[in-house]
């Protein structure tokens, strides 16, 4: 199986732990990984906010580019998929004059495209080490399913991707009510004390659900959960220690790949400890 | 959050219409359930919460938007325009109130969120990817904290540490086609 592959500048910095984690499980799974040539930055919120006609171009180019080597586009950065979902759909429309789009391929989020059953099945009969006795909150954030009109979801009130690959791998997959609550991602340099009420809630969450451990799809969520966890834990005065795993870290857990150490040494908030205790390690 | 309701002698429909027709957003199907900000998880750092922005695009309330947080504390989650009966596209609506900040109609209420925007913007145009150590280094120093000891000690303690883990890519990365993305900009942006 081949597809293109845009990772967005942070899998090139902050979730470079992210970025190593998709290759080496793409590896195992055989799936051929083409990264999107010369792809750009999509602007991020930031364009869309002082300039929507700038978002959309600078997207555009990253979709045509992906377009025309033929294959579809994944994309693990949710802020990105987003963007560049909002480009593929203007494209469809004819709406970016800039750019010729025939439609051939599709932007497809990551989570998305792990948890579709040609994936999955692969991944399911290859497990050697069932993640047993380990209880995970999916957290989906916002950008991967909303809006519904750009994404073309149906179940982004209750988003069950991840919670059926988190299944698969053998764990518990703990039901709570803010899956797809917001992080504040774009606010965790100007604002951080809007972040860290926002992620305090979901840490006061988690400890009431009675959960080992969150995991993500997007590198935004867990800089917000995993890098301010220490500095959210003295603001709120409680003491959080919530590891934070992207789930394709898991899934090469499952699959006992042995970079998984690595990857999860670049995490702030150590989960060594949790699986140990747990045998997973 | 502001309460006072504004005395409304008689209502100048020409802002709703301008909203309209820039924007494409049908901003007059409102009807006021507040869903929209139910289920908005910034209401408790807003100014006017998000019902409240589309009432005032219909009163023509310009003023009033235009100084408020509000539309730059929007943190474009989606959730209001998922659950609006109408899909009135709120978010996009925040947006298109920040642009009219933005190109000179005032000043943002939230000076460091626009700041933040426009030194993200100034790092992809001179790379064509965002360079996150220069981005934080002009945000720093425009915001005027690279002058408050705790803030650069903090985000230096941070970085120090993310270094740490190979979570910090300490050079650029210029792509090949930036003359494209810098047309781009000389396009699309002021």
């Amino acid at each position: 199986m081949k597809v293109s592959y845009y990772p967005g500048c942070s899998l090139e910095s902050t979730a470079s732990d992210y970025n190593a984690s998709i290759q080496a499980l793409t590896g195992m799974l055989g799936i051929e990984l083409s990264e999107v040539e010369d792809w750009n930055c999509c602007g991020s919120t930031s364009a869309h906010s002082l300039s929507p006609e700038l978002s959309l171009v600078l997207s555009a180019r990253n979709v045509v580019r992906a377009e025309a080597a033929g294959r579809d586009l994944i994309v693990p950065c949710s802020l990105c998929f987003n963007r560049l979902k909002t480009a593929e759909k203007a494209l469809r429309q004819g709406t970016v004059s800039e750019y010729n789009f025939s439609g051939s391929i599709q932007v497809r989020d990551i989570l998305e495209f792990f948890s579709s059953s040609e994936v999955l099945d692969r991944f399911v009969d290859m497990i050697n080490k069932p993640l047993r006795g380990l209880k995970a909150l999916c957290y989906y954030g916002c950008q991967g399913n909303r809006p519904p009109q750009i994404i073309g979801r149906t179940d982004c009130e209750n988003p069950m991707d991840m919670d059926r690959l988190v299944e698969a791998c053998g764990a518990t997959a703990v039901d709570w009510p803010f899956k797809t609550d917001c992080c504040g991602a774009s606010h965790a340099v100007a604002r951080q004390d809007v972040v860290y009420e926002l992620v305090g809630r979901l840490f006061d969450r988690a400890v009431a659900q009675g959960a080992d451990c969150f995991v993500v799809s997007c590198q935004m969520c867990q800089a917000n959960l995993d890098m301010y966890q220490e500095k959210i834990s003295q603001a709120r005065g409680q003491k959080y220690q919530i590891p934070v795993f992207y789930f394709t870290e898991l899934m090469g857990l499952a699959l006992g790949h042995p970079d998984v150490s690595k990857w999860l040494s670049r995490h702030f908030v150590d989960p060594s400890p949790l699986l140990n205790q747990l045998e997973l390690l | 959050m502001e309460t006072s309701e504004p005395v409304i002698k008689e209502i100048d429909l020409s802002f709703l219409n301008e909203v309209e027709n820039e924007s494409q957003i049908k901003v007059s199907a409102c009807f006021q359930c507040r869903k929209c900000s139910n289920g908005c998880p910034m209401t408790f750092a807003m100014d006017y919460h998000p019902y409240q922005v589309v009432r005032f695009v219909n009163l023509g309330l310009k003023e009033r938007l235009i100084d408020s947080k509000t539309i730059w504390l929007c943190s474009s989650c989606h959730t209001c325009v998922t659950r609006c009966p109408n899909e009135i596209d709120i978010p996009k609506l925040m947006d298109y109130l920040k642009g009219k900040v933005s190109t000179g109609a005032g000043q943002a209420a939230e000076k460091n969120v626009e700041l933040f925007h426009r030194e993200f913007l100034k790092s992809v145009k001179a790379h064509g990817r965002v360079f996150e150590g220069g981005l934080m280094r002009g945000y720093m120093i425009r915001s005027g904290q690279m002058w408050q000891p705790r803030k650069v000690m903090d985000n230096a303690l941070l970085g120090l540490k993310m270094f740490k883990k190979g979570r910090l890519k300490l050079t650029p990365t210029r792509i090949k086609g930036l003359n494209k993305v810098q047309k781009m900009f000389q396009r699309h942006w002021q």
